[in-house]
């Protein structure tokens, strides 16, 4: 059978055709997945937002759908942000130390004070220097934790779990892995020669550089969340530098060997904030999504998100006993008093810093 | 006995035109407006942004060449480079080396009617995610996993051998991957070879090996030259088998883009790495294209 492939096209001429079909692929690439659909709510946050027990409440509640998209490291948050259209983001989860940034560039909106639970907050979260930027909120507290150390309990000894020079001990040469993420791991450094992570400055780097890359010898493997729980559970490694309870509190009910805790010098804390783009075009639902967020309800849903578990910046999370035993609740007082706030570096001195770590990687 | 070149075989034309409609350039259009769309101008835009800089956080186009200055000045980024190609050059020659004899024994010494089961038993393991198959990998190499423990508990060694988080993981994972890829290339040149130059040659006195090495290996080179050049530009720019299998334990390039794009946004930085990427890719191209004869596949 023989088709007059002519007359398919009849009343088309070629040009208009070839330029229809590249209008029509050009339209295609440059919607972006979800933007600003009718009845629906985008968040660009990190992945323990995705987890559907924390998001299908709110999706009921309020009859809408919610367009998750995860992301790691507020770089590329930015440049996602960049990349899209005024509007079609509602919602950004960010770490904190960075929402002053971000507000002054006009990203995020002013938050009414009385949308956080301040009462039950954890006092430290809510006086944090970067909480508010001259008396005003942009992103509020919603989870936290600490960069500290994970550790097999059968064959590391606590006493050494917690000492801030755990990297550099002979006794576990090659059985040490290294959460990938420059920013607090140098951090942790100057901690462990005994610099406050706020003080630290672009001329103490070249010490913590030469710290960092004394600690190679002794490293298996250096990754991301999934690839260092996967070397500690398989037996690869006894140990994570930069890694807490956002590591192996979850891997705890099946792995109960497994344990983490602080340096002794304390730990750096890590808080991630919630805020609502200056550019949404729903920011009342935005903030009902960040209410709920906030909530007793799901602050208890987000402290024991899949991705992974953190404390929840609200003290009055719904969380059961036994989560509370694998976040170590008990000992967060403590643990807070301990602990250090992040430096605030600008971007020639992040560039410096990530300069040190992929030597540290190549090395 | 002299080296057999095979006449090029004399094709019709296709019809030009179908119904008074220039059929062969309507083909073409498709793939032109799809290669402009998705690799010229990405690629025009990439070199661009790769004289551009980051400056307090938001990209500026100052049309400069630091970020290549950068990049040469930094012994650890040239090292990375390094590294890169050395752990491509031993995955295809490892990869060519497992996958030659069996797309021989497939494409001879198997009868016809097995051949399509054996290859796609060959292929299954492309069924799988790739990332799946790295932490699979990991399971088998790591300190407990199956060849630790079946040496230690059979006494052959006292403690864990160092397998997984190294380059050796990296090169097996890869070479996993492409020996199925190369399989199929060389495969499908082999049986292009016509069987009567095989038998001529025998019948000219020639044994096994002389016709190996005289016909079938020189004719089956432009399968081997595809599939190692496609191993190699694959190779080269994987950034997950590295990750998982060698545990991010040496730089190579693709992490240290990925290290500029997720840290720091620092897109020229990343820019200026592919580019030289993609310049070792075309030099090979450019060394290796009389051998690739795509028509052949």
């Amino acid at each position: 059978m023989t088709y007059n492939t002519s007359k398919l096209f009849s009343g088309i001429d070629r040009r208009t055709f070839l330029g229809a079909s590249a209008g029509a692929v050009a339209a295609t690439t440059m919607i972006p997945n979800f933007a600003a659909a009718a009845g629906s709510l985008n968040v660009l946050v990190w992945c323990d937002h995705a987890d559907a027990k924390l998001i299908e409440p709110f999706e009921a509640a309020h009859n809408v759908k919610v367009n998750v998209k995860t992301y790691e490291g507020t770089g590329t948050a930015l440049s996602i942000l960049e990349q899209s259209a005024p509007g079609d983001w509602d919602v950004l989860v960010i770490d904190a130390p960075d929402v002053p940034r971000v507000a002054k560039d006009g990203i995020l909106m002013e938050l009414p004070k009385e949308i956080a639970p301040w009462d039950t907050m954890f006092p430290e979260l809510r006086d944090a220097p970067y909480t508010s930027v001259d008396g005003k909120y942009y992103a509020i507290p919603e989870k936290f934790g600490y960069y500290g150390f994970c550790y097999d309990k059968r064959v590391v000894d606590p006493a050494d779990a917690s000492s801030g020079d755990i990297g550099w001990n002979e006794k576990y040469k090659g059985r040490i892995g290294v959460y990938d993420y420059y920013f607090p791991i140098l951090q942790m450094i100057g901690l462990s020669m005994g610099l406050k992570p706020a003080d630290i400055k672009q001329s103490d780097l070249a010490e913590i550089r030469k710290r960092l890359l004394a600690m190679k010898p002794n490293v298996k493997v250096i990754g991301d969340i999934v690839s260092v729980q996967n070397a500690l559970v398989t037996g690869s490694v006894d140990v994570i530098v930069g890694g807490a309870e956002f590591t192996v509190s979850n891997l705890i009910p099946t792995n109960p060997h497994l344990d983490w805790t602080i340096a002794d010098e304390g730990g750096l804390i890590w808080n991630q904030g919630i805020g609502v783009l200056e550019k949404s075009n729903q920011k009342d639902l935005a903030m009902e999504f960040v209410k709920w967020i906030l909530s007793p309800k799901g602050q208890g849903l987000l402290a024991t998100s899949e991705c992974f578990w953190a404390m929840p910046a609200n003290s009055a999370a719904e969380i059961d006993d036994e989560s509370k035993g694998h976040l170590r609740w008990d000992n967060q007082s403590d643990f807070l008093k301990r602990s250090h706030v992040s430096l605030f570096p600008d971007a020639e001195m992040d560039a410096a810093m990530l300069d040190i770590w992929t030597e540290f990687l190549q090395s | 006995m002299t080296n057999i070149s095979v006449p090029r075989e004399r094709t019709e034309r296709p019809p030009s035109s179908l119904g008074g409609l220039p059929v062969t350039k309507w083909v073409a259009y498709p793939a032109f407006i799809f290669s402009i769309l998705f690799f010229v101008a990405p690629f025009l835009i990439m070199f661009a942004v790769s004289f551009w800089q980051r400056i307090s956080g938001r990209l500026e186009a100052t049309w400069t060449i630091q970020n290549y200055e950068k990049f040469f000045s930094k012994s650890y980024l040239v090292e990375a480079l390094f590294n890169s190609l050395e752990v491509t050059i031993i995955t295809t020659i490892i990869s060519v080396l497992i996958a030659y004899p069996l797309a021989y024994i497939v494409a001879f010494k198997v009868p016809t009617k097995w051949q399509r089961i054996i290859l796609l038993l060959t292929i299954l393991p492309f069924w799988t995610a790739y990332v799946v198959r790295s932490y699979s990998w990991l399971l088998v190499l790591s300190d407990n996993g199956i060849v630790n423990s079946t040496m230690l508990s059979l006494g052959i060694i006292n403690e864990p051998l160092k397998l997984a988080y190294t380059r050796g993981a990296t090169i097996l994972g890869f070479v996993h991957f492409f020996t199925m890829l190369l399989v199929l290339t060389i495969y499908a040149n082999l049986i292009q070879i016509p069987k009567n130059l095989l038998h001529a040659a025998s019948d000219l006195g020639a044994s096994a090996t002389q016709t190996f090495l005289r016909v079938t290996l020189p004719l089956s080179l432009p399968g081997v030259a595809v599939g190692a050049f496609l191993t190699f530009v694959i190779t080269i720019g994987d950034y997950i088998t590295p990750q998982i299998l060698g545990g991010n334990t040496e730089l190579l390039v693709p992490q240290a883009i990925m290290l500029q794009i997720s840290r720091t946004a620092d897109f020229p930085m990343a820019a200026v790495m592919s580019i030289v990427l993609m310049a070792v890719v075309t030099g090979l191209y450019l060394i290796f294209q009389r051998y690739l004869k795509l028509d052949r596949i």
